[in-house]
């Protein structure tokens, strides 16, 4: 038990954000109706893409000295985070902007 | 700005830190304020712009600001790579999404998460080394980054395989035992790798093999789900990036990461669990039971399949009052979404109401038929959701359902056998009339036999539904 009490008071800011994150990812989405599911999908999955910026701490940070496995790891890890980002906010928009056209 | 500013808890830091924080919550703040925003029909567009400005802020200032932990920033060589990397990634992503077909749009969606999934398993495995042995909570985040960022990649591969048509299901009994012991021996390697107490830059077999099962494990978990399934699949990987993203978070304390990661997850899981709902199956059933095979449903007697004229059809649809268009993928396959609204607008001039009917989960996405009538210009007071037709089917004088087949499928009612049993469908059957347009005697997507094509008020008009609606507009006109 005391384990349990020192973990939380170790990582109680983590464990804030965890709790709220998922309490306001559950709000947000609850009431969203079935035409949006494929937008709503698309557009958390560039969210997710987030990563992007692990991304750029790994490769800014690399050692450039000589040529690595990891380097060329780190810069397809970017490249993919991108991909995700860029496409999939792009992909979103494009979705979204046919909604629009029928409103007139 | 690398004037030190103050000391928190014994540590200094500069101006350039406190922007940079500060820059991560406005980033967090928009995330949010995103999602919120693409929730409702109005605001849909203008909360991904506000999401992706959020993701572009973040970029930014961690280019310009971030520091290692001995102070140093990012070298300008390294800022130029990084460039190189986000220019060819952002290229290639502009160009995919610009260029997709609406109709390809789940595989393209699932792609894209299987990119996401990729980039967190690769960082988490470059930073597996760099954690500290005995240091159990980064290399518990780390792991588990890579054990989850790895399966949401090579699952949301094989989804994309299987929506694009590239690979199909493949089921036996026996691979619910063989995933099961795959997912204990990939847990039981990542707690050794986390718990072992050897220092992670020997261990370098281990993570690399865990990569491999997890991959592998990715492949096989999303092997055996059928067809129908699929929808919800891709809205659980989708979670599971997200998650793997806020691992990433907790690897680099960085509380963007973690917030937009677990967002992310958790609205995955909510979609997940009203996806679920529409098919009246659980999330258990879905992963576990494995839908889609022929299943062991009752022997119907199978009647007579009687077709119909296109003069007759045109005869019916022309003096009817209501009419209600159903439409599945096959609709969306033949790229016929522009002829069916012709079909509808030449009817409305006859003074025919014409109303679509969309099923939760029509197409191979929820809400996907809805983007693809969108495309072809079809009024958004036009589409009813399954729940708002039903009580109206009765009075319906014909029911077209194009290149639709599950949703209709009256075993979900009345056939306890069936795979779809139990899962809520659109009530043709119940319409006076109905014509079921198909491009032949084929089974639904989930494989299952449909009784409502032997009903007697039913009449089958076969051929490729475009062309078929083509005809029919040019028959309607001559009239």
């Amino acid at each position: 038990m005391e384990q349990v009490f020192q973990f939380f008071f170790t990582y109680k800011e983590a464990i804030f954000i965890i709790a709220l994150s998922i309490f306001l990812g559950i709000e947000v989405i609850s009431h969203v109706p079935a035409v949006l599911h494929t937008p709503l999908m698309s557009g958390a999955n560039a969210v997710s893409g987030v990563i992007i910026i692990g991304g750029i701490i790994l490769v800014g940070h690399a050692d450039l000295s000589h040529f690595s496995l990891s380097l060329v790891l780190g810069i397809l890890a970017l490249i993919f985070a991108t991909l995700n980002v860029v496409g999939g906010f792009a992909v979103t928009d494009r979705m979204l902007e046919m909604f629009k056209k029928k409103k007139k | 700005m690398d004037e030190i500013l103050g000391t928190v808890n014994g540590m200094k830091f500069t101006l350039g830190d406190s922007i940079l924080e500060l820059s991560y919550l406005f980033a967090a703040l928009l995330f949010v304020w995103g999602l919120k925003l693409l929730s409702h029909p109005e605001t849909a567009r203008r909360g991904n712009l506000w999401a992706a400005a959020g993701m572009g802020l973040a970029m930014l200032t961690t280019l310009l600001l971030h520091k290692d932990h001995a102070g140093n920033g990012i070298p300008l060589t390294n800022v130029w790579i990084i460039l190189a990397a986000i220019g060819i990634g952002s290229v290639i992503g502009w160009i995919v999404a610009m260029r997709v077909k609406m109709t390809a749009m789940p595989q393209l969606v699932s792609f894209y998460n299987a990119t996401g999934g990729a980039a967190s398993a690769l960082v988490a495995l470059l930073e597996f080394p760099k954690a500290m042995a005995g240091d159990f909570t980064s290399l518990l985040v780390t792991v588990l980054g890579l054990i989850i960022g790895s399966v949401a990649f090579s699952g949301s591969m094989i989804a994309y395989g299987k929506l694009d048509g590239k690979v199909g299901d493949i089921f036996a009994g026996y691979m619910k035992y063989i995933n099961i012991s795959l997912m204990l021996i990939t847990l039981a390697l990542g707690a050794y790798l986390v718990f072992s107490g050897i220092p992670p830059i020997e261990l370098t077999w281990g993570i690399y093999l865990l990569l491999i099962l997890s991959l592998l494990y990715g492949v096989l978990f999303v092997m055996p789900i059928g067809g129908a399934d699929m929808p919800v699949v891709i809205s659980l990987l989708n979670a599971l990036t997200g998650i793997a993203a806020a691992m990433g978070g907790f690897i680099y304390s960085n509380e963007a990461m973690i917030l937009g990661g677990i967002l992310v997850g958790a609205a995955g899981m909510i979609l997940t669990m009203l996806m679920c709902k529409a098919m009246n199956r659980s999330l258990l059933n879905v992963i576990i039971g494995a839908f889609g095979g022929g299943g062991a449903s009752i022997s119907h007697e199978q009647g007579t399949i009687r077709e119909i004229q296109l003069s007759d059809a045109a005869v019916l649809l022309s003096y009817s009052q209501k009419v209600v268009i159903i439409p599945g993928y096959g609709l969306a396959a033949a790229q016929a979404q522009h002829m069916v609204h012709e079909l509808e607008e030449i009817l409305e001039a006859k003074g025919v109401n014409v109303r679509y009917a969309i099923h939760p989960v029509a197409g191979r996405m929820p809400g996907h038929m809805n983007v693809l009538l969108a495309e072809a210009d079809v009024q958004y007071e036009q589409l009813v959701e399954m729940d708002h037709i039903n009580p109206d089917m009765p009075n319906v004088d014909v029911a077209i359902i194009i290149g639709a087949n599950d949703v209709v499928n009256p075993a979900a009612y009345d056939d306890p056998g069936s795979p779809i049993y139990g899962m809520p469908i659109i009530n043709a059957h119940l319409a006076k009339n109905i014509i079921i347009m198909k491009r032949g005697m084929g089974k639904g997507y989930a494989g299952i036999e449909n009784f409502l094509f032997f009903n007697e008020k039913t009449r089958m008009l076969f051929g490729d539904a475009k062309s078929s609606l083509q005809k029919l507009v040019n028959e309607i006109k001559s009239m």
